[in-house]
């Protein structure tokens, strides 16, 4: 790895670190099923433009944002479905507390 | 060099921003913000049309999902606003700290610069080569999730028509 890439590689990767770990305290440490999805979403945006980084230093942009466009695709339908969900179980018990569904059955 | 530092710093207060804003609706609208700060990289990084899908996708549409199911819900009373805001500080006040502890241990950490990148073979250069040819089993699978998730958000709104009724 040459000086540019490996600056742009060290520059890039430690904001992405950073991310990644944002979306993975809120994950951890929320109660409200709509900021989980958004904790969701960041660690979904980490792994994104880790994939166009690697892509990047590689020389193979094109394969990286191929299957960037994918993830895309899948981060939009879980973000759809996992809201209808949210809202499924807001109408259920008038709460958005992950804790609320503990008294689900099964 | 400089302008992708800036970019990425404004994107983890952004991110930082939407996990520990104490209203859902300016969280959405600090994961937008993150979303467009994202694609303004993913272009400076060679790679436009995922930086385009990534702008209308994710800072348009998936933006348009939460703030429509943020307004479907019940608005928080002043007091439980007050109980909220208190309870949060108390848990979320460690994120910054966490932050700043891993970015010095990354700084600490002296990862070596002279790791050899494995060999790649010769691919199309063209995204459509790559996305129609090469990646052709990626497309179907995207049909297949996307009709998946299309009927999962139809199946839970007909039964909260149903609960409704």
């Amino acid at each position: 790895m040459n000086a540019n890439s490996w600056q742009l590689f060290s520059t890039f990767g430690f904001f992405i670190i950073l991310l990644f770990a944002c979306g993975a305290y809120c994950l951890v440490v929320t109660r409200n099923m709509i900021r989980a999805i958004i904790g969701i979403e960041l660690l979904i945006k980490a792994v994104t433009l880790l994939i166009i980084l690697a892509g990047k230093i590689t020389g193979r942009t094109s394969l990286a944002q191929g299957l960037v466009m994918t993830i895309i695709v899948i981060e939009v339908v879980i973000a759809a479905t996992a809201a209808g969900i949210a809202l499924w179980v807001f109408r259920h018990t008038d709460s958005l507390d992950v804790r609320s569904l503990r008294s689900l059955k099964g | 060099m400089n302008i992708n530092l800036t970019f990425l710093i404004l994107t983890i207060i952004a991110a930082l921003w939407s996990v520990m804003g104490r209203s859902l609706l300016k969280a959405t609208i600090g994961l937008a913000a993150t979303s467009a700060l994202i694609s303004i990289l993913i272009f400076r990084l060679d790679s436009p049309l995922a930086a385009v899908f990534e702008l209308s996708v994710c800072t348009g549409l998936i933006t348009a999902v939460f703030v429509s199911t943020i307004s479907l819900t019940k608005p928080l009373t002043h007091k439980e606003i007050l109980q909220a805001s208190k309870d949060r500080f108390k848990r979320y006040w460690y994120l910054p700290v966490i932050l700043v502890v891993i970015g010095i241990a990354l700084v600490l950490l002296k990862v070596r610069q002279d790791f050899i990148m494995a060999p790649v073979p010769a691919l199309q250069q063209d995204v459509r080569d790559v996305l129609w040819n090469f990646r052709r089993l990626d497309i179907l699978g995207q049909v297949i999730i996307l009709l998946a998730g299309a009927l999962g958000v139809v199946i839970l709104f007909e039964e909260n028509k149903r609960n409704e009724r």
